[in-house]
């Protein structure tokens, strides 16, 4: 199936792998747009979902994503279990491990915690995302939302604006498009763009006009407010008529471009809510991808050979 | 008041003609028409015209000078100075453009403070850059606009007089000014080593029972801010310079990339502590006036171009903030007025540098560090000139003094070299 038992990142993720993802994924788009919306091929195997961290998107559709293959899944946060009562992480883990489950799904809000329990348990653990480090499901649904959209991602033109430097979804979305041979420009304030941009081989601006301009599609990241109270952009103000993909900016263009954005979206921040809305947003596909891309990676790692779709 | 006529048809006769921009020196006419720059030649023929014509016999005929450190105290001490009790200070100085600091109350902190200095100043004598704040109400805690700011018409950005203690903000602050190109300005200065010094940390201070001010408590910020500036690549201005500590340091870290660039104050290349002696209170400024060794080292500092330019820090007080003891008065002093007369007295008459050079330093080099178009002496460009005689010499007195205020140390010291005429904004003035 896949030469890689996990699916930690996408760094050093193989790109027959990724590939293999993204076009099964399309068949699980089909499953899902189909009367029965499920295909039984995770029949018998267990998968627990732990989310460290709050999750709305994600964690839900891990969940209908382990339904719809009919999987058992159990899911675990952090609110209502023993983390709170002072047991580690490991303990957790290897408890839960103890109970005999084939795949984990994990978010939790340390770099390196997806890779971590990878030493912990047997079966195939998918990172949910891990801090500021990786989000490779994520990463995956945008690579079939624009190989859906464009019919290929080689050469494409692909803007991510935002907070790059803490943002797990701007590092798998790069690493992912690299591999796959698109052209990737960065924009951000100073102030949330890695130091050494440069060295990650990609270009970098400040000048989201530009972008804009040049782009083919260009993912919108949230900009989370308490960056502000760190210090590192003065005001939703600044940062939405600067930075923000605003219908002004937009619509001006010469081209259509399409919108993107992993979620939760500040609208009226990095957004406005007309660009969200507009027809040129593939937001809402992007969610629809992720139940068919969470389910291509659930079978790609789980399923018993025997199981064919 | 200064007397102004309207610069409609001026002619600048036979003066010598010193372009800091093209390094080129002639004797040597200048046409200026509605304000604008329209003939430079050896001879301009003035018979049946009706010209104002100037004689400029004798006198240097060189670019207005820009001062880019300037507390103009509006809004809110308007008892102290306003933007136009200043720019006549200015004129008056030889300035054709200064940039004020935003230390006010309110702090000039956001966009619409920046559009109001800029807007409340259009019709004054001179242009005024306002530099903006780097954090809000100076706490060095949250960066302002700057980037809205900047469209908005401020220059700079810094936090003068509340110097920047948080080495991660600043970091940030250099980081986030570098993405417009628009220097951060730090007063550079330690305030925990300051220790409430009120004067420079010597035999002096010691004598005089006054609380000192190391040299260390500006070097270490000097050191600090020149490492986070050259690790992030940002522009970089110390604002007066006033240790040979400093200035050490400064040639240590300046390349030939124009980032790091430094200004050094007319007061700290005048006086030393020693002429403390009777608790004069004008004399009292942040940083402070500091010993004979760190004024003969910012001396050279300025010849030698590790200094970029001189910048008055003209920071007006009224009589009650100075008229007291010297641990209540407030630190500043004006700077204006004294300021050519002063710096030509010391570098050029008493130190060998040439006058050409101190030109550079009041007009060129300023602009350069401000991104202020520097190349003034065209045709087309609206005329900013200003006249002077190099050699005279006076005593400055009250009535050389336009500011608000009159806390100026320089009273009743003889001055080299005059202003005697300034073109700005189509008016020629004359002192």
């Amino acid at each position: 199936m896949l030469k890689s038992k996990h699916l930690i990142g996408l760094e050093n993720f193989p790109v027959s792998d990724l590939n293999k993802i993204i076009d099964t994924s399309f068949k699980f788009k089909e499953i899902l747009e189909s009367p029965s919306r499920k295909a039984i091929l995770l029949k018998g195997k267990t998968i627990v979902n732990m989310f460290f961290e709050n999750s709305t998107r994600t964690k839900i559709s891990f969940t209908l994503a382990e339904k719809r293959l009919g999987a058992d899944s159990i899911n675990f946060s952090t609110s209502t279990s023993s983390v709170k009562k002072g047991e580690t992480l490991k303990d957790t883990i290897q408890n839960i491990d103890a109970m005999k489950i084939d795949g984990a799904v994990i978010r939790h809000g340390h770099p390196g915690s997806a890779l971590k329990l990878t030493e912990y348990i047997d079966g195939a653990v998918i990172n949910a995302g891990d801090g500021s480090h990786e989000h490779p499901t994520q990463a995956i649904l945008d690579m079939v939302t624009l190989k859906e959209k464009f019919g290929k991602i080689k050469n494409l033109k692909v803007g991510i604006v935002g907070d790059i430097l803490n943002s797990r979804v701007a590092r798998s979305d790069i690493f992912a498009l690299k591999k796959l041979g698109a052209q990737i420009v960065v924009c951000g304030p100073s102030t949330l763009l890695p130091s050494n941009a440069g060295q990650l081989g990609i270009n970098v601006t400040h000048n989201i006009d530009e972008v804009l301009g040049w782009c083919d599609v260009v993912i919108g990241l949230r900009i989370q407010l308490e960056r502000m109270h760190l210090g590192r952009i003065p005001s939703k103000r600044e940062y939405h008529s600067e930075f923000g993909l605003t219908y002004e900016r937009i619509s001006k263009l010469k081209k259509d471009i399409v919108i993107m954005h992993p979620g939760p979206m500040n609208r009226g921040v990095e957004i406005d809510s007309k660009i969200a809305d507009s027809e040129n947003a593939v937001i809402l596909d992007q969610v629809l991808n992720g139940v068919a891309s969470r389910m291509s990676i659930l079978y790609l790692l789980l399923a018993d050979k025997s199981e064919q779709i | 008041m200064i007397r102004n006529k309207s610069a409609k048809k001026l002619l600048l006769k036979g003066g010598r003609i010193i372009d800091p921009f093209s390094k080129k020196t002639f004797i040597g006419d200048m046409l200026i028409e509605n304000g604008i720059i329209s003939n430079i030649a050896d001879s301009i023929s003035y018979r049946g015209k009706n010209y104002n014509v100037v004689d400029c016999k004798g006198l240097i005929v060189t670019h207005g000078f820009c001062d880019i450190h300037v507390h103009f105290r509006e809004p809110g001490a308007e008892d102290k100075e306003n933007l136009k009790s200043g720019s006549t200070a200015a004129i008056a100085g030889g300035f054709t453009q200064v940039c004020t600091m935003p230390n006010t109350d309110p702090t000039i902190d956001t966009p619409e403070h920046v559009h109001y200095i800029k807007s409340k100043s259009s019709k004054l004598p001179v242009e005024i850059f306002p530099i903006g704040a780097i954090s809000k109400n100076l706490q060095g805690e949250h960066l302002t606009e700057m980037m809205l700011m900047k469209k908005n018409g401020a220059i700079a950005f810094t936090d003068d007089g509340m110097p920047i203690q948080n080495p991660q903000f600043m970091s940030l602050a250099l980081r986030y000014a570098k993405m417009i190109n628009v220097p951060i300005l730090n007063h550079s200065e330690d305030v925990h080593l300051r220790n409430d010094g009120v004067m420079n940390a010597s035999k002096t201070s010691s004598n005089l029972g006054l609380k000192g001010n190391s040299s260390l408590a500006e070097a270490m910020m000097v050191y600090r801010d020149l490492l986070l500036a050259s690790s992030t690549g940002s522009r970089l201005h110390i604002l007066h310079v006033s240790t040979k500590l400093a200035v050490d340091l400064i040639k240590q870290f300046k390349k030939n990339d124009g980032l790091i660039t430094s200004e050094v104050s007319p007061h700290h290349l005048y006086f030393t502590d020693e002429d403390i002696d009777e608790f004069n209170t004008n004399l009292k400024v942040g940083p402070p006036i500091r010993g004979k060794a760190d004024r003969k080292k910012l001396i050279e500092g300025i010849k030698s171009g590790l200094i970029d330019c001189i910048a008055t820090d003209h920071a007006p007080h009224t009589i009650e903030d100075k008229e007291t003891t010297f641990n209540d008065a407030a630190f500043g002093m004006i700077g204006l007025e004294s300021c050519f007369g002063a710096v030509n007295k010391v570098l050029v008459k008493n130190n060998g540098m040439s006058l050409k050079s101190l030109i550079e330093k009041l007009t060129v080099n300023p602009r350069k560090v401000m991104n202020i178009k520097s190349d003034l002496f065209q045709i087309g460009e609206k005329a900013q000139v200003t006249i002077f005689d190099a050699n005279e010499k006076w005593a400055f007195s009250r009535k050389d003094i336009y500011s608000k205020s009159s806390n100026s140390p320089f009273l009743g010291e003889e001055m080299v070299g005059k202003i005697k005429y300034v073109v700005s904004k189509s008016k020629i003035y004359t002192l």
